[in-house]
């Protein structure tokens, strides 16, 4: 899958591009963004297979793709996010109906999808509690965003040779279990630095973090308005 | 995968307010005041905790931290920095004081003098205010701390207003704000000209729910509290000056007594005196009750 560049631009406003080049790099970015939180929404909400679960993944993107739906997205009307769930809905509900494989989009590949991946995942979940698929999905959404950043992030700091900086981050905020979590010393110790450094890095890699969450949202809204309010809502959970 | 934990960390990172770019990081939220939230922040370059307030979206706020920074009196937290953060916002670092509010010092249990006390220190505070032309209008017990050392401290100065030299009072079409049960009558109804006299109400409030059904205290706090501001002390060192005479045994300006209450009350002052009189009284007539002749 081809890398979009890092853009402050809008990739759903790139989606309805001219240009299929810049299309279709606009879509294999949402793609990424978005094809794990779909595939386990369709897994519990939709009580699929983990593998019509893929079918119905892959046939969704492929089918948005091809007849170009997401192109009737009105960002006066509601989130992207929304209105890309009221599309998925609407389309596993047809192919149920339709029952084919092949209208799910079986034997196409366009959604590089790591079913083991995610199914490992969502075994780590307790998806029998979930009673709010919306929440549910908006959760996904954002480790997806949290993710991406976080790559983003551990790119930047490689790069720049600055490794120990990704490093106090992942291992003290995206660690598990609060009680599981190092301390500054801790960590001080391992990486062979200075509580103080331990410090100043870690507050060095949540601004950079900060950043890139941003932009990265930023390339998911169609407009500053839906940008603005998707950054005050990220607070939320 | 990102566990379930760093989902509520990261996100509750973006809770708190970028602060890159500046030398604070955002600890926790200590308060919401007036135009702005209160955070425990750390200061990295002075490695020291401080409280770090950041306005709301609205532009202009600078004056709080100037006429803070204006205003040196133990009893007002003192601002250490000011500046913008990326976006916008303005905010300013202050000392970091630990203590409890008013109000929940006062649910310990605290007997009326120590709470008078504290009173009037908020007085001295606001009445320094007063002379260096700065109203608080919002005074209340949530604005009140009382320090781990005794300290007693104005805080939330989001709203202070300054007096005009000219009308001594703030200009038409300046919002209404305050708290309701605190808010002087005129500050409420938002007139054009309001002035110190507002804080002698709000004070006279906070008298009120400190006064425990002691009669003289409930009558300065209502006096205080006069709808017209003419019938109120007439500065706060008027409304100290009465609490003080309390204090001291003495009459209060803002109490009639009856004649009872007054005896009781001169009993209670001159204790000592009284006691050694009566003890001298005592032995005389014993004394001559025992050699008889």
């Amino acid at each position: 899958m081809a890398a979009f560049p890092l853009t402050r631009h809008s990739i759903v406003a790139a989606i309805r591009s001219e240009q299929p080049e810049v299309r279709r790099s606009a879509f294999d970015t949402l793609v990424t963004a978005y094809w794990k939180p779909v595939f386990k929404y369709v897994r519990l909400k939709w009580h699929q297979s983990p593998d019509d679960a893929a079918d119905l993944t892959q046939g969704f993107f492929l089918r948005a793709f091809e007849k170009d739906f997401f192109a009737g997205f009105d960002p006066s009307r509601s989130r992207f996010r929304t209105y890309l769930r009221t599309c998925l809905d609407g389309h596993v509900s047809n192919a149920r109906k339709a029952d084919a494989r092949l209208k799910r989009g079986g034997g196409v590949t366009l959604v590089p999808i790591d079913v083991d991946e995610a199914e490992r995942e969502l075994r780590l979940q307790a998806i029998n509690a979930i009673d709010d698929f919306d929440a549910y999905f908006h959760r996904e959404w954002l480790r997806g965003l949290f993710a991406v950043a976080a790559a983003r992030l551990r790119d930047a700091c490689a790069a720049r040779g600055r490794a120990d900086r990704f490093t106090v981050f992942e291992q003290y905020d995206l660690a598990g279990d609060d009680a599981g979590r190092p301390t500054y010393a801790d960590l001080a110790r391992r990486l062979g630095l200075s509580t103080i450094d331990v410090t100043n890095e870690l507050a060095a890699a949540r601004r950079e973090f900060r950043r890139f969450v941003l932009e990265a949202l930023r390339e998911q809204c169609a407009t500053d308005e839906e940008f603005d309010a998707e950054s005050r809502a990220l607070g939320s959970g | 995968m990102i566990p379930e934990p760093a989902i509520d960390r990261l996100s509750a990172m973006f809770r708190s307010p970028d602060v890159s770019g500046t030398r604070y990081e955002i600890v926790s939220v200590l308060g919401r005041g007036g135009m702005g939230v209160v955070y425990l922040a750390r200061d990295t370059a002075l490695d020291r905790e401080v409280a770090l307030k950041i306005f709301d979206r609205s532009p202009g706020e600078a004056n709080e931290a100037r006429l803070i920074a204006r205003l040196e009196h133990p009893g007002i937290v003192p601002v250490h920095d000011f500046g913008e953060l990326p976006d916008g916002r303005l905010f300013y670092a202050m000392k970091l004081v630990r203590g409890d509010r008013l109000d929940r010092w006062m649910a310990a249990g605290r007997d009326i003098s120590e709470r008078l006390g504290v009173f009037l220190r908020v007085c001295e505070t606001v009445a320094f205010a007063h002379a260096h032309g700065v109203i608080h209008r919002d005074l209340k017990p949530e604005n009140v701390m009382v320090g781990e050392f005794g300290e007693v401290l104005v805080l939330d100065w989001g709203i202070a207003a300054e007096l005009s030299i000219a009308d001594c009072g703030l200009k038409s079409g300046d919002p209404i704000v305050g708290t309701p049960d605190y808010m002087a009558p005129e500050q409420a109804r938002g007139d054009a000209v309001i002035d110190h006299r507002a804080d002698v109400f709000a004070l006279g409030a906070v008298l009120a729910g400190i006064a425990g059904g002691v009669a003289p205290i409930v009558a300065i706090a209502r006096k205080a509290q006069s709808p017209d501001a003419a019938a109120r002390y007439q500065s706060v060192p008027a409304l100290a000056a009465d609490v003080n005479r309390y204090l001291a045994g003495r009459a209060v300006e803002a109490h009639r007594e009856r004649l009872l209450d007054r005896v009781a009350r001169v009993g209670r002052r001159y204790r000592l005196p009284i006691l050694l009189v009566l003890t001298y009284v005592v032995v005389r007539v014993l004394l001559l009750w025992l050699f008889r002749v």
